[in-house]
């Protein structure tokens, strides 16, 4: 057993966030740590990691009782973590990333060219081969994952290496080659805790798992001995009918005699390949690809957000140039980001002025929308949309991931958007949310809306859009008519050859 | 309103500063707070301190609106120093300096020319994307030489009735520089509160990057706050020049960036932006008026109340340190941290 | 393998090593250094006995409290915090130091002291920031307060200092053989750079401070000693600004409530006239000791043209100031 945690108990002023949690690691196992939002794994991590203390319980680290003050501390003890988000300085070089704190010295002086020649050979181990002296954030945020993990591998005396969410940010094959190296570690006795929203890759190469729910403990299983189905009842408590239900509705194909917008060439240099894409009321496009193929700069030019160096775009058949996000509004379009805290949801702001915002600034600042008719447009969204809590004077920051989209999403809907852009609209929300989200564009579709639905997750995709538009390296491939010929195999075939069968 | 409450309320401490403040005056001259009416005016040490706010109230009102927005305005004082000395400049180049209406007219060009230096700080900041502190710091630093341009390093004295009027008046019994400042208030909480501007500059503040996905032109606000700033310096800086009957380049509006942005923080606008407070900043500036003032009558010496303010700065600021309370008073924290 | 072209300005590896490129990092430095020889040249070519080898020397003598205050600036805006309370605390140590050495105390205890001033000083401030998370502007301005208030409350006049240490100190000439010379101001100023520029190439501390100013979370969850470096930066500024003082004090003979004022934002003008980043992370000591000259020189060619008022300065510093920062800009809006 390299760690033993028992009875863990960490109170926030007013929430329990983990009450009463046993959880074991033994040396060379890959552990899944699963779990809705909000079930307590981050919570958990920094615990072990040592950026929050805890209130009760105890941590025991290859047999000795820990009590961590820092993240020093729990380094110092051998437990190195990689988080979801890149936390490494993009201002210093890929070199110094890896070794920012331990860097090989001489008389307390810094050896650089030891440095880097450690650094050269520890990103070789990951099959990597980059200029380490340059700075990291000249590279692209896969590489800087693959810098982060190398940072966390190549501390010598890691004896627990936690991943929290290391995929998200990769593609396949990057996943292949992470996961080929979390082998590696295992193999050599490091015990790894890994956290995933991807339920086939927490199937694929974690030996067991420790399923949290509401910060308590639900159970320690053999990923082996759990069914998928079963994992997913426990995350979140009840049986899970709702995602099946709407892979059951039969998707009518609409209409198409209304074109809502339509693009010809439209592209930019270094984001986007020149395209043609026309979207009709009704329909549900979804964009497919992998992370970085150009999905979300696709979405953005549609949108205003980057300017477009080629083509033209028309909405209604009148040609338009956007300038700005707030040209695309005038004309109907709405766009909900993917990067929902930094680019969607504005934190210290209510539930309600997250809601009007958009419809405010379409507006005007001189034209406030009157409170009356604020409340009755938040209160008939927040129940729609059953955002909870159902109080829209709380502030958005204190709200889950999966509520917090669907403020945004109320945010858009509520301007009446013709086209309505969603940018991941389900990364990172639980399973419940999910299949609300999915629902409800299904919903809007029917009711005459245009969606441009993005999503990494090709089964979503494939479960709403009348029309998948298939990316790859930045480029539009392939359009294809969503019918019973088209499955995750055929789009995957395209994105993985990039040429029509 | 139970205990908790009260104490978590944003303005519980300025208000309760502001108290200890007035009430140790009262210690010292017992006829504190007296107000008496003289020739027709309002006299006496409250008076005294609402007249002699209203630089400070006018600069920290626009200095929050520019906080609000995530930013920062370091040229206010060279502002109020550029703004008195081209209206002294001019005042004395009139035939008549004691006609109203010429006399208008150069307090309109001083405020124009102050439009044009917040045109100048809104188009660093928002289109050419300098961070605020040191877009400003640029006519903070340049800003003192100009107004000495303009007085040709001399300390400029005016004759002018009318002029005389902007900041030693007197309108109804009531100062006149106590009144520009309470329009100003009220013009500030009318333009950001009953429309929707306010929701805007939090919003911006907040998060510049959603807000501009969400259609606001952010931009344009942001120029809009840095001129409304130097606006507001601008007529701080008569108001001063006015009183003095003089425009002294190095004297006017010393260190009023400092005391602004200090009675902004006082208020409970934090310096990051977003949520801001009007009402929070005008005590602010209020009470460090009133520290000023108290040190006089306490007897101390003037210099001195650097002294004072440093401790009410690390109060105020400890106080208001969510990280300070949770450590010293544990359950009266008044931040909630919530899991991720 | 990992697409490395993702990135289009991936540095292709090895090959690009030889070929000289600029690096972005180096453009602000580079651009201040050719600001100071146009500037020396245009000064040179105007003005006769500009040429000397003892002016340039003197802007150093003039400036050598300048450069040490602007050196402890420049680890607190490498890790995007503010010091605005240096020039105070020039104040204070000054009138400390007068103060103790008219009482008649021995020139071996009042420097020690004099010097632990702003340390401490600087101490609480960062404690104060990293601990009560106070935002530096605030914490520091506080600070300024506090120092200029005890200053005063010491003393409201000048107090001259005629200690013999500390006039041998002030007199003390390095000659060399042509006749020029550098006072020890300028020596020690040398030393506080040549350190600085040491610490933070090649200790963990000096790294640590970029790290910090880079991505402070980050540095954190990398297991960095934040707090202590944060608490160090301004300790160390603390530090600087009180040698700053002693050097002022040898320089004017004096300790007065009123020295230094506006000093930190000479300090802060200097480092950013001297490439290093406002938002932190990003510049060197090298750097800054350009700006301190650039200032030095400007001065220097106002006094030379005989005809202009010292306010021009003033708006000099502010146009170079504003070039500097769009530069800036548009260096690291490139590299976006």
């Amino acid at each position: 057993m390299v760690l033993q945690m028992t009875g863990i108990r960490k109170v926030f002023p007013g929430v329990v966030a983990l009450d009463g949690v046993d959880f074991r690691l033994l040396p060379g196992e890959i552990h899944a740590l699963m779990g809705e939002n909000g079930a307590g794994k981050s919570t958990l991590i920094k615990v072990l990691t040592g950026v929050y203390d805890i209130d009760g319980g105890e941590i025991e680290l290859a047999g000795e009782r820990v009590r961590f003050t820092g993240p020093l501390q729990a380094q110092q003890a051998g437990i190195s973590t990689v988080y979801q988000e890149v936390n490494l300085c993009p201002n210093l070089s890929v070199a110094e990333n890896i070794f920012i704190g331990r860097e090989p010295r001489r008389f307390g002086r810094i050896q650089w060219s030891e440095m880097r020649r450690r650094a050269d050979k520890s990103l070789a181990r990951l099959d990597l081969d980059i200029d380490v002296s340059a700075q990291l954030d000249s590279y692209s945020l896969a590489i800087q994952q693959m810098v982060a993990i190398a940072r966390a591998t190549d501390i010598g005396n890691t004896r627990v290496l936690i991943l929290d969410e290391p995929t998200s940010s990769l593609d396949a094959s990057e996943v292949e080659q992470l996961f080929a190296v979390m082998r590696r570690l295992k193999e050599n006795g490091t015990a790894i805790l890994f956290v995933s929203h991807f339920l086939d890759q927490v199937y694929e190469i974690a030996d067991r798992m420790t399923v949290l729910r509401n910060g308590g403990l639900i159970g320690e299983y053999r990923t082996a001995e759990l069914p998928q189905m079963q994992l997913v009842s426990k995350m979140i408590g009840k049986e899970l009918e709702a995602l099946e239900q709407i892979e059951e509705e039969v998707r009518e194909a609409p209409r198409r005699d209304r074109t809502i917008i339509e693009a010809k060439g439209l592209g930019r240099t270094g984001s986007i390949a020149p395209f043609d894409l026309t979207i009709h009321a009704g329909e549900v496009v979804g964009l497919a690809g992998l992370l970085g193929s150009g999905r979300t700069e696709l979405a953005r030019l549609l949108f205003g957000a980057d300017r477009p160096d080629s083509g033209d775009l028309a909405v209604d058949g009148q040609p338009v140039k956007f300038h700005s996000p707030r040209d695309a509004m005038t004309r109907g379009i709405a766009f909900s980001s993917e990067n929902r805290r930094t680019e969607g949801i504005i934190g210290e702001l209510t539930v309600r002025e997250n809601i009007i915002l958009a419809l405010q600034a379409a507006r005007g600042w001189t034209r406030p929308i009157p409170r009356r008719r604020q409340d009755e447009l938040v209160d008939r969204y927040v129940q729609a949309l059953q955002i909870r809590p159902a109080d829209p004077e709380r502030l958005v920051r204190d709200l889950s991931g999966g509520n917090q989209q669907k403020v945004l999403l109320a945010r858009w809907l509520i301007t009446e958007p013709r086209l309505l852009i969603i940018d991941e609209p389900t990364r990172g929300i639980d399973v419940g949310a999910k299949a609300e989200i999915q629902r409800l564009v299904a919903q809007l579709a029917d009711g005459g809306m245009a969606v441009l639905f993005v999503s990494a997750e090709l089964e979503e995709v494939l479960r709403l859009s009348h029309k998948i538009e298939v990316l790859r390296d930045r480029r539009l491939v392939e359009e294809l008519e969503n019918g019973d010929d088209v499955d995750a195999d055929r789009i995957m075939h395209t994105i993985a050859s990039g040429a029509t069968p | 309103m139970n205990l908790t409450a009260l104490l978590r309320h944003r303005l519980f401490w300025p208000i309760a500063v502001l108290v200890v403040l007035l009430a140790s005056n009262l210690v010292f001259s017992n006829n504190f707070f007296t107000i008496t009416l003289q020739d027709g005016h309002l006299y006496g040490s409250l008076i005294d301190i609402l007249r002699r706010s209203a630089p400070l109230v006018l600069v920290a009102l626009g200095m929050t609106l520019v906080i609000s927005t995530g930013g920062i305005d370091l040229s206010v004082g060279s502002v109020m120093a550029i703004s008195g000395a081209l209206a002294c400049l001019l005042i004395g180049d009139l035939s008549n300096p004691d006609s109203v209406g010429p006399v208008l007219l150069v307090v309109g060009a001083a405020i124009a020319l102050c439009l044009v230096f917040g045109l100048w700080n809104g188009f660093l900041v928002a289109v050419l994307g300098i961070q605020p502190i040191i877009a400003t710091l640029i006519l903070m630093v340049a800003g003192r030489g100009v107004a000495q341009l303009i007085t040709d390093g001399q300390i400029l004295n005016v004759h002018s009735a009318p002029y005389r009027v902007v900041g030693a008046g007197y309108f109804l019994a009531v100062p006149v520089s106590f009144l520009i400042a309470a329009a100003a208030v009220a013009l500030t909480v009318a333009v950001t509160r009953r429309t929707a501007l306010g929701l805007l500059l939090e919003s911006v503040g907040g998060s510049p990057t959603a807000s501009r996905l969400a259609g606001i032109r952010a931009r344009r606000i942001t120029i809009m706050v840095y001129v409304f700033a130097a606006a507001f310096a601008g007529v701080a800086g008569l108001i001063y020049s006015s009183d003095v009957s003089s425009a002294d380049s190095n004297a006017a509006g010393n260190l009023i960036e400092l005391n602004a942005i200090l009675a902004v923080v006082i208020g409970g606008t934090a310096l990051t932006g977003g949520r801001f407070s009007i009402a929070g900043s005008v005590l602010g500036a209020v009470i460090i008026t009133t520290l000023d003032i108290t040190a006089v009558s306490v007897g101390v010496p003037v210099e001195t109340t650097l002294l004072f303010k440093a401790v009410v700065v690390i109060i105020l600021c400890l106080a208001q340190s969510a990280t300070f309370r949770a450590k010293v008073f544990g359950r009266f924290s008044a931040k909630r941290t919530v899991p991720a | 393998m990992i697409d490395v072209t993702s990135p289009p300005r991936t540095p292709a590896k090895k090959t690009a090593r030889r070929v000289y490129r600029p690096n972005t990092k180096h453009i602000p430095v580079l651009a201040t250094l050719a600001l100071l020889i146009v500037m020396y040249s245009v000064g040179v070519y105007n003005y006769d006995g500009f040429g000397d080898t003892q002016v340039i020397l003197n802007v150093f003598v003039d400036n050598a409290f300048l450069l040490v205050v602007a050196v402890g600036m420049t680890f607190v805006i490498l890790t995007g915090g503010i010091d605005l309370s240096v020039g105070a605390v020039i104040a204070l140590t000054t009138t400390v130091a007068a103060t103790l050495l008219n009482a008649g105390w021995p020139a071996g205890v009042v420097l020690p002291v004099a010097l632990l001033i702003g340390t401490v000083l600087g101490f609480g401030m960062g404690a104060v920031i990293h601990f009560f998370k106070v935002e530096p502007f605030i914490a520091t301005l506080a600070g300024m307060f506090l120092a200029r208030g005890l200053s005063l409350l010491i003393n409201r006049n000048s107090i001259p200092i005629t200690n013999d240490f500390w006039t041998q100190m002030a007199q003390k000439r390095f000659r060399f053989d042509d006749g020029v010379f550098i006072s020890l101001n300028v020596v020690i100023a040398v030393v506080v750079v040549v350190i600085a520029a040491v610490v933070l190439a090649w200790t963990r501390f000096g790294r640590n401070v970029y790290a910090i100013g880079g991505n402070a979370d980050s540095a954190l969850l990398m297991g960095l000693p934040v707090g202590r470096t944060r608490i160090a930066v301004y300790t160390l500024s603390g530090f600087c600004a009180s040698l700053g003082g002693v050097l002022y004090s040898f320089y004017t003979s004096s300790g007065y409530s009123l020295h230094g004022q506006g000093l930190e934002l000479d300090a802060i003008a200097a480092v950013v006239i001297g490439g290093v980043l406002l938002t932190g992370g990003s510049g060197y000591v090298l750097g800054t000791v350009l700006g301190v000259l650039v200032l030095g020189l400007i001065q220097t060619i106002i006094t030379f043209q005989g005809d202009l008022n010292s306010w021009w300065t003033r708006i000099v510093v502010g146009i170079l100031l504003f070039a500097f920062i769009v530069l800036q800009r548009l260096v690291t809006r490139k590299a976006k």
